[in-house]
Protein backbone atom coordinates (compact mmCIF):
# COMPACT_ATOMS: atom_id res chain seq x y z
CA UNK A 1 0.00 0.00 0.00
CA UNK A 2 1.34 3.36 -0.90
CA UNK A 3 1.56 5.89 1.86
CA UNK A 4 1.88 8.81 -0.50
CA UNK A 5 -0.47 11.36 0.86
CA UNK A 6 -1.79 14.52 -0.64
CA UNK A 7 -0.18 17.64 0.56
CA UNK A 8 -2.56 18.96 3.16
CA UNK A 9 -4.79 21.64 1.80
CA UNK A 10 -3.69 25.05 3.01
CA UNK A 11 -6.71 25.31 5.29
CA UNK A 12 -5.42 26.69 8.55
CA UNK A 13 -5.93 24.75 11.73
CA UNK A 14 -9.21 25.56 13.35
CA UNK A 15 -8.67 26.73 16.88
CA UNK A 16 -11.08 24.86 19.05
CA UNK A 17 -11.16 27.32 21.86
CA UNK A 18 -10.90 30.59 20.05
CA UNK A 19 -13.89 32.10 21.74
CA UNK A 20 -12.61 31.32 25.21
CA UNK A 21 -9.81 33.81 25.48
CA UNK A 22 -9.16 36.33 22.82
CA UNK A 23 -5.98 37.66 24.35
CA UNK A 24 -2.63 36.21 23.39
CA UNK A 25 -1.37 32.89 24.79
CA UNK A 26 1.34 34.45 26.90
CA UNK A 27 -1.18 36.57 28.79
CA UNK A 28 -3.50 33.58 29.19
CA UNK A 29 -0.63 31.52 30.57
CA UNK A 30 0.39 34.28 32.92
CA UNK A 31 -3.15 34.69 34.22
CA UNK A 32 -3.35 31.05 35.26
CA UNK A 33 0.20 30.89 36.57
CA UNK A 34 1.52 28.55 33.87
CA UNK A 35 5.27 28.39 33.45
CA UNK A 36 7.35 27.95 30.31
CA UNK A 37 7.96 24.26 29.71
CA UNK A 38 11.59 23.23 29.53
CA UNK A 39 12.90 26.56 30.77
CA UNK A 40 16.09 26.52 32.78
CA UNK A 41 15.43 26.77 36.52
CA UNK A 42 17.29 29.30 38.64
CA UNK A 43 20.56 28.12 40.16
CA UNK A 44 19.18 27.66 43.71
CA UNK A 45 16.11 25.84 42.35
CA UNK A 46 18.40 23.64 40.29
CA UNK A 47 20.46 22.74 43.35
CA UNK A 48 17.26 21.84 45.21
CA UNK A 49 16.02 19.68 42.31
CA UNK A 50 19.34 17.90 42.16
CA UNK A 51 19.31 17.29 45.90
CA UNK A 52 15.77 15.90 45.65
CA UNK A 53 17.08 13.39 43.10
CA UNK A 54 20.00 12.19 45.24
CA UNK A 55 18.46 8.73 45.65
CA UNK A 56 18.17 8.40 41.90
CA UNK A 57 21.80 9.47 41.51
CA UNK A 58 23.08 6.81 43.91
CA UNK A 59 20.71 4.11 42.62
CA UNK A 60 21.71 4.83 39.03
CA UNK A 61 25.43 4.69 39.87
CA UNK A 62 25.10 1.41 41.78
CA UNK A 63 22.92 -0.09 39.07
CA UNK A 64 25.48 0.79 36.38
CA UNK A 65 28.26 -0.67 38.49
CA UNK A 66 26.42 -3.93 39.15
CA UNK A 67 25.23 -4.29 35.58
CA UNK A 68 28.82 -3.98 34.36
CA UNK A 69 29.93 -7.50 35.28
CA UNK A 70 26.56 -9.20 35.67
CA UNK A 71 27.08 -11.39 32.60
CA UNK A 72 30.58 -12.55 33.61
CA UNK A 73 30.97 -15.94 35.25
CA UNK A 74 33.12 -14.51 38.03
CA UNK A 75 30.65 -11.69 38.48
CA UNK A 76 31.57 -8.98 40.95
CA UNK A 77 35.06 -10.52 41.53
CA UNK A 78 36.07 -8.49 38.48
CA UNK A 79 35.53 -5.29 40.45
CA UNK A 80 38.73 -6.15 42.35
CA UNK A 81 40.45 -8.28 39.70
CA UNK A 82 40.42 -5.60 36.98
CA UNK A 83 42.39 -2.97 38.94
CA UNK A 84 44.82 -5.65 40.16
CA UNK A 85 45.53 -6.79 36.60
CA UNK A 86 45.99 -3.17 35.56
CA UNK A 87 48.53 -2.67 38.29
CA UNK A 88 50.36 -5.84 37.26
CA UNK A 89 50.68 -4.64 33.67
CA UNK A 90 52.04 -1.24 34.70
CA UNK A 91 54.48 -2.91 37.10
CA UNK A 92 55.75 -5.18 34.33
CA UNK A 93 56.31 -2.31 31.91
CA UNK A 94 57.53 0.52 34.14
CA UNK A 95 58.99 -1.40 37.03
CA UNK A 96 60.65 -4.35 35.30
CA UNK A 97 61.23 -3.37 31.66
CA UNK A 98 61.95 0.35 31.91
CA UNK A 99 63.35 0.51 35.38
CA UNK A 100 61.51 3.65 36.44
CA UNK A 101 61.56 2.17 39.91
CA UNK A 102 65.23 3.02 40.57
CA UNK A 103 65.53 5.26 43.56
CA UNK A 104 61.84 5.10 44.49
CA UNK A 105 61.34 3.24 47.77
CA UNK A 106 58.28 0.95 47.95
CA UNK A 107 57.91 1.18 44.17
CA UNK A 108 55.00 -1.26 43.84
CA UNK A 109 52.76 0.50 46.41
CA UNK A 110 53.86 3.83 44.89
CA UNK A 111 52.89 2.72 41.39
CA UNK A 112 49.65 0.98 42.28
CA UNK A 113 48.39 3.92 44.34
CA UNK A 114 49.19 6.23 41.45
CA UNK A 115 47.45 4.02 38.90
CA UNK A 116 44.28 3.61 40.97
CA UNK A 117 43.94 7.27 41.88
CA UNK A 118 44.64 8.33 38.31
CA UNK A 119 42.16 5.79 36.92
CA UNK A 120 39.47 7.36 39.10
CA UNK A 121 39.95 10.76 37.48
CA UNK A 122 40.46 9.33 34.01
CA UNK A 123 37.36 7.16 33.93
CA UNK A 124 35.19 9.85 35.54
CA UNK A 125 36.12 12.22 32.73
CA UNK A 126 35.68 9.57 30.04
CA UNK A 127 32.26 8.64 31.41
CA UNK A 128 31.44 12.34 31.69
CA UNK A 129 31.97 12.99 27.98
CA UNK A 130 29.29 10.43 27.21
CA UNK A 131 27.05 11.22 30.17
CA UNK A 132 24.54 13.18 28.10
CA UNK A 133 25.26 12.04 24.55
CA UNK A 134 25.20 8.38 25.61
CA UNK A 135 21.98 8.67 27.62
CA UNK A 136 19.87 10.55 25.11
CA UNK A 137 17.06 8.05 25.50
CA UNK A 138 16.87 8.82 29.19
CA UNK A 139 17.20 12.56 28.66
CA UNK A 140 14.40 12.56 26.09
CA UNK A 141 12.04 10.39 28.11
CA UNK A 142 12.21 11.61 31.68
CA UNK A 143 12.43 14.90 33.43
CA UNK A 144 15.20 15.38 35.97
CA UNK A 145 18.07 17.83 36.46
CA UNK A 146 20.57 16.67 33.86
CA UNK A 147 23.52 17.23 36.19
CA UNK A 148 22.34 14.02 37.86
CA UNK A 149 23.92 12.09 34.99
CA UNK A 150 27.57 13.27 35.12
CA UNK A 151 27.46 13.26 38.92
CA UNK A 152 26.09 9.76 38.87
CA UNK A 153 28.81 8.56 36.52
CA UNK A 154 31.48 10.12 38.74
CA UNK A 155 29.88 8.43 41.74
CA UNK A 156 29.99 5.09 39.93
CA UNK A 157 33.73 5.58 39.46
CA UNK A 158 34.09 6.44 43.14
CA UNK A 159 32.39 3.16 44.06
CA UNK A 160 34.68 1.40 41.63
CA UNK A 161 37.66 3.07 43.29
CA UNK A 162 36.55 1.86 46.72
CA UNK A 163 36.82 -1.71 45.41
CA UNK A 164 40.27 -0.86 44.07
CA UNK A 165 41.25 0.60 47.45
CA UNK A 166 40.35 -2.71 49.09
CA UNK A 167 42.75 -4.40 46.66
CA UNK A 168 45.30 -1.68 47.35
CA UNK A 169 45.20 -2.32 51.11
CA UNK A 170 46.00 -5.97 50.46
CA UNK A 171 48.93 -4.99 48.21
CA UNK A 172 50.24 -2.48 50.77
CA UNK A 173 50.17 -5.08 53.55
CA UNK A 174 51.84 -7.68 51.31
CA UNK A 175 54.70 -5.27 50.63
CA UNK A 176 55.13 -4.54 54.31
CA UNK A 177 53.82 -0.98 54.41
CA UNK A 178 52.73 -0.41 58.02
CA UNK A 179 49.20 0.64 58.89
CA UNK A 180 49.25 4.21 60.21
CA UNK A 181 46.99 6.99 61.46
CA UNK A 182 47.83 8.87 58.29
CA UNK A 183 45.67 6.38 56.36
CA UNK A 184 42.69 8.41 57.56
CA UNK A 185 43.88 11.25 55.31
CA UNK A 186 42.76 9.09 52.39
CA UNK A 187 39.14 10.01 53.19
CA UNK A 188 39.35 13.81 52.72
CA UNK A 189 41.64 13.26 49.75
CA UNK A 190 39.07 11.04 48.04
CA UNK A 191 36.25 13.45 48.88
CA UNK A 192 38.11 16.37 47.32
CA UNK A 193 39.11 14.33 44.31
CA UNK A 194 35.51 13.24 43.83
CA UNK A 195 34.30 16.86 43.80
CA UNK A 196 37.05 17.73 41.31
CA UNK A 197 36.18 14.77 39.08
CA UNK A 198 32.46 15.44 39.16
CA UNK A 199 33.11 19.06 38.22
CA UNK A 200 35.31 18.16 35.26
CA UNK A 201 32.80 15.47 34.26
CA UNK A 202 30.08 18.15 34.11
CA UNK A 203 32.25 20.38 31.94
CA UNK A 204 33.05 17.63 29.44
CA UNK A 205 29.43 16.42 29.58
CA UNK A 206 28.27 19.78 28.25
CA UNK A 207 31.02 19.80 25.60
CA UNK A 208 30.24 16.20 24.65
CA UNK A 209 26.52 16.88 24.43
CA UNK A 210 27.09 19.60 21.83
CA UNK A 211 30.04 17.97 20.04
CA UNK A 212 30.11 14.19 20.52
CA UNK A 213 33.51 14.13 18.79
CA UNK A 214 35.06 15.13 22.13
CA UNK A 215 34.72 11.49 23.17
CA UNK A 216 37.11 10.50 20.37
CA UNK A 217 39.65 13.13 21.31
CA UNK A 218 39.55 12.66 25.06
CA UNK A 219 41.62 9.45 25.35
CA UNK A 220 44.63 11.24 23.81
CA UNK A 221 44.32 14.25 26.07
CA UNK A 222 43.95 11.98 29.09
CA UNK A 223 46.95 9.88 28.17
CA UNK A 224 49.11 12.99 27.84
CA UNK A 225 47.82 14.21 31.15
CA UNK A 226 48.64 10.86 32.74
CA UNK A 227 52.27 10.92 31.61
CA UNK A 228 52.89 14.37 33.10
CA UNK A 229 51.10 13.54 36.34
CA UNK A 230 53.77 11.30 37.81
CA UNK A 231 51.64 8.20 37.88
CA UNK A 232 54.57 5.85 37.18
CA UNK A 233 57.47 8.09 38.14
CA UNK A 234 58.26 10.38 41.01
CA UNK A 235 57.99 14.04 39.97
CA UNK A 236 60.10 15.00 42.96
CA UNK A 237 62.95 12.65 42.04
CA UNK A 238 63.04 13.51 38.36
CA UNK A 239 63.04 17.22 39.17
CA UNK A 240 65.91 16.93 41.60
CA UNK A 241 67.87 15.29 38.74
CA UNK A 242 67.29 18.37 36.56
CA UNK A 243 68.07 21.45 38.64
CA UNK A 244 68.12 23.59 35.49
CA UNK A 245 64.39 22.96 34.83
CA UNK A 246 62.52 26.27 34.25
CA UNK A 247 60.49 27.36 37.25
CA UNK A 248 57.24 27.54 35.27
CA UNK A 249 57.48 23.89 34.26
CA UNK A 250 58.24 22.90 37.82
CA UNK A 251 55.28 24.88 39.13
CA UNK A 252 52.95 23.49 36.47
CA UNK A 253 53.99 19.92 37.23
CA UNK A 254 53.44 20.40 40.94
CA UNK A 255 50.11 22.25 40.71
CA UNK A 256 48.63 19.74 38.29
CA UNK A 257 45.45 18.59 40.10
CA UNK A 258 45.94 14.93 39.21
CA UNK A 259 49.47 15.00 40.62
CA UNK A 260 48.23 16.77 43.76
CA UNK A 261 45.62 14.10 44.52
CA UNK A 262 47.95 11.24 43.65
CA UNK A 263 50.73 12.56 45.87
CA UNK A 264 48.32 13.24 48.73
CA UNK A 265 47.09 9.67 48.55
CA UNK A 266 50.67 8.34 48.50
CA UNK A 267 51.52 10.55 51.45
CA UNK A 268 48.48 9.20 53.31
CA UNK A 269 49.12 5.53 52.65
CA UNK A 270 52.86 4.96 52.19
CA UNK A 271 55.14 5.73 55.14
CA UNK A 272 58.28 6.11 53.02
CA UNK A 273 56.58 8.90 51.02
CA UNK A 274 57.53 11.92 53.11
CA UNK A 275 55.85 15.29 53.46
CA UNK A 276 58.93 16.87 51.88
CA UNK A 277 58.01 15.26 48.57
CA UNK A 278 54.67 17.10 48.50
CA UNK A 279 54.41 20.47 46.77
CA UNK A 280 54.00 23.53 48.99
CA UNK A 281 50.46 24.35 50.19
CA UNK A 282 49.29 20.97 48.98
CA UNK A 283 45.98 20.97 50.87
CA UNK A 284 45.17 24.48 49.67
CA UNK A 285 45.80 23.26 46.13
CA UNK A 286 43.62 20.20 46.64
CA UNK A 287 40.71 22.22 48.07
CA UNK A 288 41.15 24.96 45.50
CA UNK A 289 41.04 22.63 42.54
CA UNK A 290 38.01 20.82 43.96
CA UNK A 291 36.11 24.09 44.49
CA UNK A 292 37.13 25.56 41.16
CA UNK A 293 36.15 22.47 39.15
CA UNK A 294 33.13 21.57 41.29
CA UNK A 295 31.44 24.97 41.45
CA UNK A 296 32.64 26.15 38.06
CA UNK A 297 31.68 22.88 36.36
CA UNK A 298 28.26 22.89 37.96
CA UNK A 299 27.47 26.43 36.85
CA UNK A 300 28.87 25.81 33.38
CA UNK A 301 26.71 22.69 33.03
CA UNK A 302 23.60 24.41 34.38
CA UNK A 303 23.95 27.25 31.85
CA UNK A 304 23.00 24.87 29.04
CA UNK A 305 20.46 22.80 30.99
CA UNK A 306 17.56 23.48 28.61
CA UNK A 307 19.50 22.48 25.50
CA UNK A 308 20.39 18.91 26.44
CA UNK A 309 18.53 16.37 24.36
CA UNK A 310 18.36 18.35 21.16
CA UNK A 311 19.18 16.86 17.79
CA UNK B 1 -12.65 23.84 2.57
CA UNK B 2 -16.37 24.14 2.97
CA UNK B 3 -16.44 21.03 5.12
CA UNK B 4 -13.72 22.24 7.38
CA UNK B 5 -15.37 25.51 8.07
CA UNK B 6 -18.50 23.53 8.96
CA UNK B 7 -16.41 21.56 11.42
CA UNK B 8 -15.16 24.81 12.84
CA UNK B 9 -18.64 26.14 13.31
CA UNK B 10 -19.85 22.93 14.88
CA UNK B 11 -16.97 22.73 17.27
CA UNK B 12 -17.41 26.35 18.21
CA UNK B 13 -21.08 25.70 18.89
CA UNK B 14 -20.34 22.54 20.86
CA UNK B 15 -17.76 24.44 22.80
CA UNK B 16 -20.04 27.32 23.58
CA UNK B 17 -22.68 25.01 24.99
CA UNK B 18 -20.08 23.19 27.05
CA UNK B 19 -19.06 26.46 28.59
CA UNK B 20 -22.58 27.58 29.37
CA UNK B 21 -23.44 24.15 30.78
CA UNK B 22 -20.28 23.80 32.73
CA UNK B 23 -20.67 27.28 34.20
CA UNK B 24 -17.28 26.85 35.90
CA UNK B 25 -14.51 28.66 34.07
CA UNK B 26 -12.16 26.34 32.23
CA UNK B 27 -8.65 26.31 33.55
CA UNK B 28 -5.86 25.93 30.98
CA UNK B 29 -3.10 23.44 31.81
CA UNK B 30 -1.07 23.51 28.60
CA UNK B 31 -0.78 26.47 26.23
CA UNK B 32 1.22 26.00 23.05
CA UNK B 33 1.96 29.24 21.23
CA UNK B 34 3.12 28.87 17.62
CA UNK B 35 5.56 26.07 18.41
CA UNK B 36 8.27 25.12 15.94
CA UNK B 37 10.56 22.17 16.54
CA UNK B 38 13.61 21.50 14.41
CA UNK B 39 15.93 18.51 14.60
CA UNK B 40 19.52 18.90 13.40
CA UNK B 41 21.11 15.77 12.04
CA UNK B 42 24.90 15.51 11.69
CA UNK B 43 26.73 13.41 9.18
CA UNK B 44 24.22 13.40 6.37
CA UNK B 45 26.64 15.09 4.02
CA UNK B 46 27.34 12.98 0.96
CA UNK B 47 30.34 12.79 -1.28
CA UNK B 48 32.60 15.78 -1.58
CA UNK B 49 34.87 16.58 1.31
CA UNK B 50 32.66 15.66 4.23
CA UNK B 51 35.65 15.63 6.61
CA UNK B 52 36.78 19.13 5.74
CA UNK B 53 33.17 20.19 5.77
CA UNK B 54 32.83 18.86 9.28
CA UNK B 55 35.93 20.74 10.38
CA UNK B 56 34.55 23.84 8.77
CA UNK B 57 31.33 23.34 10.67
CA UNK B 58 33.07 23.03 14.01
CA UNK B 59 35.23 26.08 13.41
CA UNK B 60 32.60 28.35 11.94
CA UNK B 61 29.55 27.17 13.85
CA UNK B 62 25.97 27.63 12.73
CA UNK B 63 26.66 29.60 9.58
CA UNK B 64 28.43 26.74 7.88
CA UNK B 65 25.80 24.18 8.81
CA UNK B 66 23.93 24.22 5.55
CA UNK B 67 27.08 23.90 3.54
CA UNK B 68 28.47 21.14 5.70
CA UNK B 69 25.73 18.58 5.44
CA UNK B 70 23.84 19.25 8.63
CA UNK B 71 20.25 18.60 7.74
CA UNK B 72 17.42 20.32 9.47
CA UNK B 73 14.25 18.37 9.94
CA UNK B 74 11.34 20.66 10.62
CA UNK B 75 9.26 18.27 12.70
CA UNK B 76 6.58 20.61 14.06
CA UNK B 77 5.48 23.82 12.37
CA UNK B 78 3.72 26.64 14.14
CA UNK B 79 1.33 24.57 16.22
CA UNK B 80 -0.90 26.40 18.70
CA UNK B 81 -3.49 24.95 21.06
CA UNK B 82 -4.77 25.29 24.58
CA UNK B 83 -5.58 22.27 26.71
CA UNK B 84 -7.84 22.56 29.73
CA UNK B 85 -8.11 20.71 33.01
CA UNK B 86 -10.17 17.55 32.77
CA UNK B 87 -9.70 17.10 29.03
CA UNK B 88 -8.44 13.95 27.38
CA UNK B 89 -6.86 14.89 24.09
CA UNK B 90 -5.93 12.46 21.35
CA UNK B 91 -3.11 13.14 18.91
CA UNK B 92 -3.48 11.54 15.51
CA UNK B 93 -1.63 11.72 12.23
CA UNK B 94 0.26 9.45 9.89
CA UNK B 95 3.72 8.15 10.82
CA UNK B 96 6.31 10.90 11.12
CA UNK B 97 3.78 13.68 11.40
CA UNK B 98 5.33 15.04 14.60
CA UNK B 99 2.99 13.68 17.27
CA UNK B 100 5.61 12.24 19.61
CA UNK B 101 7.91 15.18 19.03
CA UNK B 102 5.18 17.58 20.06
CA UNK B 103 4.50 15.61 23.23
CA UNK B 104 8.18 15.61 24.14
CA UNK B 105 8.31 19.35 23.71
CA UNK B 106 5.26 19.77 25.96
CA UNK B 107 7.06 17.63 28.54
CA UNK B 108 10.02 20.01 28.30
CA UNK B 109 12.27 17.26 26.99
CA UNK B 110 12.91 18.77 23.57
CA UNK B 111 13.76 22.44 23.13
CA UNK B 112 11.54 24.43 20.79
CA UNK B 113 13.02 26.44 17.95
CA UNK B 114 10.41 29.22 18.00
CA UNK B 115 7.32 29.83 20.07
CA UNK B 116 6.58 28.90 23.64
CA UNK B 117 4.88 26.15 25.57
CA UNK B 118 3.38 27.07 28.93
CA UNK B 119 2.41 24.33 31.34
CA UNK B 120 0.87 23.91 34.75
CA UNK B 121 3.41 21.98 36.81
CA UNK B 122 5.59 19.39 35.15
CA UNK B 123 3.92 17.32 32.44
CA UNK B 124 5.31 13.81 32.22
CA UNK B 125 5.48 11.18 29.54
CA UNK B 126 4.22 7.77 30.53
CA UNK B 127 7.25 5.55 30.11
CA UNK B 128 10.43 4.64 31.94
CA UNK B 129 11.95 2.27 29.40
CA UNK B 130 15.10 4.30 29.03
CA UNK B 131 15.90 4.23 32.75
CA UNK B 132 15.67 0.47 33.12
CA UNK B 133 18.64 -1.87 32.73
CA UNK B 134 18.29 -5.32 31.25
CA UNK B 135 21.09 -6.77 33.34
CA UNK B 136 19.39 -5.96 36.62
CA UNK B 137 16.64 -7.91 38.32
CA UNK B 138 13.03 -6.86 37.94
CA UNK B 139 13.03 -5.86 41.59
CA UNK B 140 15.92 -3.43 41.26
CA UNK B 141 14.39 -2.06 38.08
CA UNK B 142 11.18 -1.24 39.94
CA UNK B 143 13.24 0.87 42.34
CA UNK B 144 15.40 2.41 39.64
CA UNK B 145 12.41 3.27 37.46
CA UNK B 146 10.45 4.73 40.36
CA UNK B 147 13.37 6.90 41.44
CA UNK B 148 13.97 8.00 37.86
CA UNK B 149 10.37 9.23 37.68
CA UNK B 150 11.00 11.32 40.76
CA UNK B 151 9.43 9.14 43.45
CA UNK B 152 11.14 8.87 46.81
CA UNK B 153 12.51 5.57 48.12
CA UNK B 154 9.61 5.34 50.59
CA UNK B 155 7.02 5.91 47.87
CA UNK B 156 8.54 3.13 45.78
CA UNK B 157 8.63 0.81 48.78
CA UNK B 158 4.96 1.50 49.49
CA UNK B 159 3.93 0.85 45.91
CA UNK B 160 6.35 -2.02 45.29
CA UNK B 161 3.93 -4.89 45.93
CA UNK B 162 1.20 -3.11 43.98
CA UNK B 163 3.51 -2.71 40.97
CA UNK B 164 4.61 -6.35 41.00
CA UNK B 165 1.06 -7.63 41.43
CA UNK B 166 -0.23 -5.39 38.65
CA UNK B 167 2.46 -6.55 36.24
CA UNK B 168 1.60 -10.17 36.97
CA UNK B 169 5.29 -11.07 36.62
CA UNK B 170 5.15 -13.39 39.60
CA UNK B 171 2.07 -15.28 38.40
CA UNK B 172 4.24 -17.97 36.84
CA UNK B 173 6.91 -18.19 39.53
CA UNK B 174 9.41 -15.92 41.20
CA UNK B 175 10.54 -13.99 38.14
CA UNK B 176 10.91 -10.59 39.73
CA UNK B 177 14.27 -11.61 41.21
CA UNK B 178 15.64 -12.62 37.79
CA UNK B 179 17.45 -10.19 35.47
CA UNK B 180 15.14 -8.45 33.04
CA UNK B 181 17.06 -9.81 30.04
CA UNK B 182 15.59 -13.24 30.87
CA UNK B 183 12.01 -11.96 30.49
CA UNK B 184 9.97 -12.54 27.38
CA UNK B 185 9.27 -9.32 25.50
CA UNK B 186 5.67 -9.38 26.68
CA UNK B 187 6.66 -9.77 30.32
CA UNK B 188 9.19 -6.95 30.07
CA UNK B 189 6.62 -4.68 28.46
CA UNK B 190 4.16 -5.45 31.26
CA UNK B 191 6.68 -4.63 33.95
CA UNK B 192 7.64 -1.41 32.20
CA UNK B 193 4.04 -0.29 31.95
CA UNK B 194 3.38 -1.20 35.58
CA UNK B 195 6.32 0.86 36.79
CA UNK B 196 5.40 3.81 34.58
CA UNK B 197 1.75 3.78 35.64
CA UNK B 198 2.59 3.71 39.36
CA UNK B 199 2.93 7.46 39.62
CA UNK B 200 0.16 10.05 39.53
CA UNK B 201 0.65 13.01 37.21
CA UNK B 202 -0.82 16.48 36.74
CA UNK B 203 -0.50 16.39 33.00
CA UNK B 204 -0.03 12.90 31.66
CA UNK B 205 1.09 12.00 28.16
CA UNK B 206 0.74 8.50 26.82
CA UNK B 207 2.49 7.45 23.65
CA UNK B 208 0.90 4.31 22.24
CA UNK B 209 1.24 2.57 25.57
CA UNK B 210 -2.07 0.77 25.37
CA UNK B 211 -1.03 -2.07 23.14
CA UNK B 212 1.28 -4.05 25.43
CA UNK B 213 0.98 -7.57 26.74
CA UNK B 214 -1.76 -10.11 26.29
CA UNK B 215 -5.51 -9.46 26.20
CA UNK B 216 -6.09 -9.65 29.95
CA UNK B 217 -3.19 -7.30 30.64
CA UNK B 218 -4.44 -4.86 28.02
CA UNK B 219 -7.77 -4.70 29.80
CA UNK B 220 -6.05 -4.08 33.12
CA UNK B 221 -3.89 -1.35 31.64
CA UNK B 222 -6.83 0.37 29.99
CA UNK B 223 -8.57 0.42 33.36
CA UNK B 224 -5.43 1.84 34.96
CA UNK B 225 -5.22 4.56 32.32
CA UNK B 226 -8.83 5.54 33.05
CA UNK B 227 -7.87 5.77 36.73
CA UNK B 228 -4.85 7.89 35.89
CA UNK B 229 -7.09 10.07 33.77
CA UNK B 230 -9.30 10.77 36.73
CA UNK B 231 -6.43 11.76 39.00
CA UNK B 232 -4.53 13.63 36.27
CA UNK B 233 -5.55 17.11 35.25
CA UNK B 234 -5.13 16.59 31.52
CA UNK B 235 -4.31 13.53 29.44
CA UNK B 236 -2.70 13.41 26.00
CA UNK B 237 -2.84 10.15 24.09
CA UNK B 238 -0.89 9.36 20.93
CA UNK B 239 -2.24 6.34 19.13
CA UNK B 240 -2.84 4.87 15.72
CA UNK B 241 -5.73 2.91 17.10
CA UNK B 242 -8.79 5.02 16.38
CA UNK B 243 -10.86 2.85 18.69
CA UNK B 244 -8.76 3.59 21.74
CA UNK B 245 -8.85 7.29 20.82
CA UNK B 246 -12.65 7.12 20.63
CA UNK B 247 -12.82 5.30 23.97
CA UNK B 248 -10.54 7.67 25.85
CA UNK B 249 -10.57 11.10 24.28
CA UNK B 250 -13.13 13.85 23.93
CA UNK B 251 -10.98 16.13 21.80
CA UNK B 252 -8.51 15.32 19.03
CA UNK B 253 -5.61 17.19 17.45
CA UNK B 254 -4.70 16.02 13.96
CA UNK B 255 -1.10 16.69 12.92
CA UNK B 256 0.09 16.22 9.38
CA UNK B 257 3.66 17.00 8.27
CA UNK B 258 4.17 18.89 11.48
CA UNK B 259 1.18 21.15 10.93
CA UNK B 260 -1.99 21.16 12.96
CA UNK B 261 -4.68 20.26 10.44
CA UNK B 262 -7.70 19.98 12.67
CA UNK B 263 -8.58 20.48 16.30
CA UNK B 264 -12.02 19.54 17.50
CA UNK B 265 -14.36 16.97 19.03
CA UNK B 266 -13.22 13.37 18.55
CA UNK B 267 -15.90 12.17 16.15
CA UNK B 268 -15.58 15.02 13.69
CA UNK B 269 -11.83 15.00 13.47
CA UNK B 270 -11.67 11.22 13.21
CA UNK B 271 -14.19 11.27 10.38
CA UNK B 272 -12.03 13.67 8.41
CA UNK B 273 -8.89 11.72 9.28
CA UNK B 274 -10.36 8.41 8.16
CA UNK B 275 -11.44 9.99 4.91
CA UNK B 276 -7.91 11.34 4.44
CA UNK B 277 -6.04 8.11 5.15
CA UNK B 278 -8.57 5.98 3.28
CA UNK B 279 -8.34 8.20 0.20
CA UNK B 280 -4.55 8.32 0.38
CA UNK B 281 -4.38 4.55 0.57
CA UNK B 282 -6.41 4.01 -2.55
CA UNK B 283 -4.55 6.65 -4.50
Amino acid sequence: MSQVLDTPSPAPAVPYDEHADHDDPAALAARYGLTVSGARPTLPAYVRQLWARRHFITAFATAKLTAQYSQAKLGQVWQVATPLLNAAVYYFIFGVLMGTSRGVPDYVPFLVTGVFVWTFTQSSIMAGTRAISGSLGLVRALHFPRAALPVSYALQQLQQLLFSMAALVVILLCFGVPVGVSWLLAVPTLALQFVFNAGVAMIVARLGARTPDIAQLMPFLLRTWMYVSGVMWSIDRVLSGHPDMPRVVLLALQCNPAAVYIDLMRFALIDSFRAGQLPHHVWALAVGWALLAGVGGFIYFWKAEETYGRG
Amino acid sequence: MAEQSTVAEQSAVADQSAVTDGAARRIPTVVADRVDIVYRVNGTGVGRGSATAALNRILRGRKAEQAAGVRKVHAVRSVSFTAYRGEAIGLIGTNGSGKSTLLKAVAGLLPVEHGRIYTDGQPSLLGVNAALMNDLTGERNVYLGGLAMGMSREQVRERYQEIVDFSGINEKGDFITLPMRTYSSGMAARLRFSIAAAKDHDVLMIDEALATGDRSFQKRSEARIRELRKSAGTVFLVSHNNKSIRDTCDRVLWLERGELRLDGPTEEVLKEYEKFTGGGGKG
